[in-house]
């Protein structure tokens, strides 16, 4: 007796959980565009854009950790990789933003100015539809998707794991971020992506562009949350919560890992690559920096920080860090990365089961005592 | 017929003249030197050059000194309040009105060509050798009778040998084809870019009529291109092996905490940055202290460097990572934790720029072993102290009672500590030997690399690259491993470009794994997969 998909769907959440994200939607998708569009500048209550594009950052970036959190938290696989699909999201809709800037740029020329520089005539032949919008929204999942795919697959299925599989990720993704700084790759190089115009033929730089991509960011984060609630809870995620756990005797009573972990692996990546897709107009800009090794590893830390194997923890963890970021590079930037370092020890030291654990920890002992 | 040609014939004359003249030069042709045109004197230079006379040299300096003046009909030498017969070199009365012979740009420069072929026939060994070496470079065709009379002359086989090369060099420009033919052969046994550039025009039909000698001149070229290539191949071995060197220094230690305890250590390379900074701060204390010993600060940076990386090895280990021990995942973050706290703590104490480490002067200059092969010493130095270090390490680990225990813990650890192994002691030992290690491979590469907060991030995932490829526990497989990734990703790079290199080789070893898990050299046993 199988209980109909909208049902199960609609129980992913508690009546907390979709009590929480009904706040959280109309926050974003009422209350913050009419803060910034209706209330005066010079009013308390009006939203900055500054602001705006923060959050929607912030925002791609906690859909990054549900992401890794969907791996790491409930599969036990530790990627130091997920930066390549977050900047491998971001080039292909990239494409898509440099096609559209037609012939704004500074050589005035239909090929992007970085080509014009490098004396190329043509465009490359993986550029082939990047002016089509459909074809870029392809390429943000497939692309990920595929690359995920046949890495997954070789070391899966070598049974590669562990602090093995960590450090072969961060090698893979230092070996595209060299590919990437290479001008001859097609790419941009060093500079990469950027001075973007329009999208979709409405300027990328108006308020109301720029208010339509933040709830885009809200909404895809939002149901992230919902689908991943749905699938850690369906047999499927049972049992990779199990391979996490103790992945030889799963494979003892019959099931092939494999594919489970393969599964998700894929599918972190694609929720990587769509935000990295949200992140690059919002933003404006992306380089291979986004490669870099320890861009990586933070993605780790907001996880750890939230609580991993909950997904409201990564959420919160992006957010709790990214905004001391935004604080310590501009008040004393000289001990962001000594507040970093110090933060990935002590949680790791004291606090395994993040910010979430800290609370329920609290609550539970309040529990007893009252 | 060709100016030098010309001269050349002049020259043979000269030389035909002079050779029964060897107690005085002769009197006309020392007076041609005070000829009224330049172009003349230039010739009387030459012709003196090639009596190849000792004596001839005391009148070509005087002349470069200004000292050579004409007296009537007589050339004589002027050295303050002495006068001399040019010719001679007898000293005379004090002439009543000197003429003194204008040297001027041109002449100079023939004048200081002279010198240097005339020191060819310096009693001096070493006098000898170093003008022919800087003969090498600049030799013209009308020198040919002149170096082959010094090559009579020459006992000394090394001079021999650079002569030999100078006169084929000069027989090029003779107007016989089978002096020319000589001489090509002669030089298609040599090895330098510059001796390939003076066969190339020969190469043409335009540079050179006869078809036999062009033939020759190509199979010579083709040669000499063959043994360029052949320096260059070995001259990216070395410098692959170079690299190997350094990987080794930054893996064997990495090798010995993953293999004793299982966990990544991420601030491994700001280990190596910490024995890169300790040997700047040795260099600073001996520049201020004890300049005079300042070429033997790198021996005394050696142990600092261990001991203080060591220290902090340890440190890390007491209040950290025995508190993660079995989530190695974890273990990995707090690491990184580590590596951005020290990063930041370089950068606070030393400054973000990078410092300046200096080599020690016996470090400087190297080996040429060809034209086109030069093996540094401060390369070489770090391949003999990879080697020191590597025996010093297999002692430790065959030989010594910490050795054995710490493979003991390597090869199972609950079986280990059952017979009565220490292991949390091995722990900590392991780790502060890993971290110690990594600091000496810190002061190897202070002296080829800059030295600056960052410098340790890039060699993470290349030194674990190495541990993956060569296999955990065992000093064979790293060594193995670190060797033949600096060799491959050298000549990679001569061949495709650093870039595609370092991809390359990063698929090769993610292949790698697909097929052989456990790295080159698996340690035999039975494992259990927790």
């Amino acid at each position: 007796m199988r209980t109909p998909l909208s049902v199960r769907f609609l129980s992913a959440l508690d009546t907390k959980g979709w009590l929480v994200l009904g706040v959280f939607l109309t926050l974003t998708l009422l209350v913050v565009p009419l803060l910034n569009l209706a209330v005066p500048e010079d009013s308390a209550f009006h939203v900055s854009a500054y602001f705006i594009t923060l959050i929607g950052k912030i925002m791609c970036y906690a859909l990054v950790a549900v992401a890794m959190d969907l791996i790491w938290g409930f599969g036990g696989i530790l990627s130091l990789g997920h930066g390549l699909f977050f900047a491998l999201g971001g080039y292909a809709f990239g494409m898509y933003l440099m096609r559209q800037i037609g012939r704004d740029g500074s050589y005035g020329a239909d090929l992007p100015d970085f080509m014009i520089f490098l004396d190329w005539k043509e465009l490359p032949w993986f550029w082939f539809g990047s002016d089509s919008f459909g074809w870029a929204m392809l390429l943000v999942v497939l692309v990920p998707a595929l690359v995920a795919f046949v890495f997954g697959y070789f070391a899966f299925r070598s049974r590669i794991k562990g602090v093995y599989f960590s450090i072969i990720t961060q090698a893979l993704t230092y070996a595209a971020m060299l590919l990437f700084f290479r001008n001859e790759t097609g790419f941009g190089g060093n500079n990469g992506f950027t001075d973007f115009k329009r999208i979709l033929g409405y300027s990328i730089t108006a308020p109301e562009t720029r208010l339509v991509l933040f709830g885009l960011t809200a909404l895809a984060l939002a149901a992230t949350l919902v689908f991943a609630a749905w699938l850690v809870k369906s047999k499927f995620g049972r049992v990779l919560t199990a391979i996490r756990d103790a992945e030889s005797r799963v494979m003892f009573i019959g099931y092939n890992p494999l594919w489970y972990k393969l599964t998700i692996w894929v599918i972190s990546a694609v929720l990587c690559g769509i935000a990295g897709a949200l992140y690059v107009p919002q933003v404006g800009i992306i380089n291979p920096g986004e490669m870099s090794t320890a861009n990586s590893i933070e993605i780790a830390i907001w996880v750890a920080v939230g609580g991993r194997g909950t997904l409201i923890g990564p959420v919160i963890g992006a957010f709790v860090v990214n905004l001391a970021k935004s604080w310590f590079t501009v008040s004393f930037p000289e001990y962001w990365l000594f507040f970093l370092g110090l933060l990935f020890i002590i949680v790791t030291l004291f606090l395994p089961q993040g910010l979430v654990g800290l609370w329920k920890k609290f609550a539970a002992r309040k529990g007893v005592a009252a | 017929m060709t100016r030098s040609t010309t001269l050349f014939l002049l020259a043979v004359l000269a030389l035909t003249a002079s050779l029964p003249a060897q107690a005085a030069l002769d009197a006309t042709q020392v007076r041609a030197l005070a000829a009224e045109d330049s172009s003349d004197k230039v010739v009387a230079i030459r012709q003196l050059t090639q009596t190849a006379d000792p004596d001839a040299l005391r009148v070509l300096k005087a002349m470069s000194e200004d000292n050579l003046y004409l007296a009537g009909e007589r050339a004589v030498i002027i050295d303050g309040e002495r006068a001399f017969d040019a010719a001679s070199g007898e000293a005379i009365k004090m002439p009543a009105s000197p003429e003194s012979v204008t040297v001027n740009n041109r002449i100079r420069g023939e004048l200081a060509g002279a010198l240097a072929a005339l020191k060819l026939f310096d009693a001096e060994r070493d006098v000898r050798f170093a003008s022919a070496q800087k003969l090498q470079s600049k030799v013209s065709a009308d020198m040919a009778p002149l170096l082959a009379r010094a090559l009579e002359k020459e006992s000394d086989g090394e001079i021999r040998a650079l002569l030999t090369l100078a006169h084929a060099q000069a027989s090029l420009g003779n107007a016989d084809p089978a002096v020319r033919l000589g001489a090509v052969r002669a030089l298609a046994e040599t090895t330098s870019p510059a001796i390939k550039a003076v066969l190339l025009p020969l190469t043409e039909k335009a540079g050179e009529p006869d078809d036999r000698v062009r033939y020759e001149a190509i199979a010579a070229v083709k040669s000499i291109d063959g043994r360029l290539a052949l320096a260059e191949n070995a001259g990216r071995i070395f410098s692959g092996l170079s690299l190997g060197s350094i990987l080794l220094l930054a893996a064997l230690g990495l090798a010995i905490t993953y293999g004793v305890m299982g966990v990544i250590n991420m601030a491994h390379g700001e280990l190596l940055m910490i024995g890169a900074y300790s040997t700047y701060a040795v260099q600073t204390l001996f520049r201020n202290y004890f300049p005079e010993a300042i070429d033997w600060y790198l021996p005394a940076a050696i142990p600092v460097a261990f001991f203080v990386a060591a220290a902090v090895g340890v440190l890390m280990e007491r209040t950290v990572i025995r508190w993660l021990y079995g989530r190695t995942l974890e273990t990995l973050l707090a690491t990184w934790g580590i590596s951005l706290v020290l990063i930041q703590a370089a950068r606070v104490l030393f400054g973000a720029q990078n410092v300046e480490v200096a080599n020690p002067s016996w470090m400087s200059g190297g080996i040429e072993l060809l034209p086109n092969l030069m093996l540094p010493w401060n390369r070489i130095v770090i391949v003999g102290f990879a080697l020191f270090v590597l025996l010093l390490v297999w002692g430790l680990m065959n030989k010594t009672r910490l050795g054995m225990f710490v493979r003991a813990v390597t090869q199972n650890r609950a079986m280990a500590g059952c017979v009565g192994v220490p292991t949390a002691r091995i722990d900590t030992l392991a780790f502060a030997l890993g971290a110690g290690i990594a600091g000496l491979g810190g002061v190897a590469l202070s002296q080829i690399s800059n030295v600056g907060p960052d410098m340790g991030q890039g060699y993470i995932v290349d030194s674990f690259m190495v541990v993956v490829l060569g296999g955990v526990g065992q000093l064979a497989g790293t060594v193995w491993a670190a060797l033949g990734l600096g060799i491959v990703s050298k000549l990679l790079e001569g061949w495709v470009g650093a870039v595609i290199a370092k991809i390359a080789v990063l698929v090769f070893i993610i292949v790698f794994i697909q097929k052989r898990p456990q790295g080159i050299f698996a340690l035999k046993g039975r494992f259990v997969d927790n």
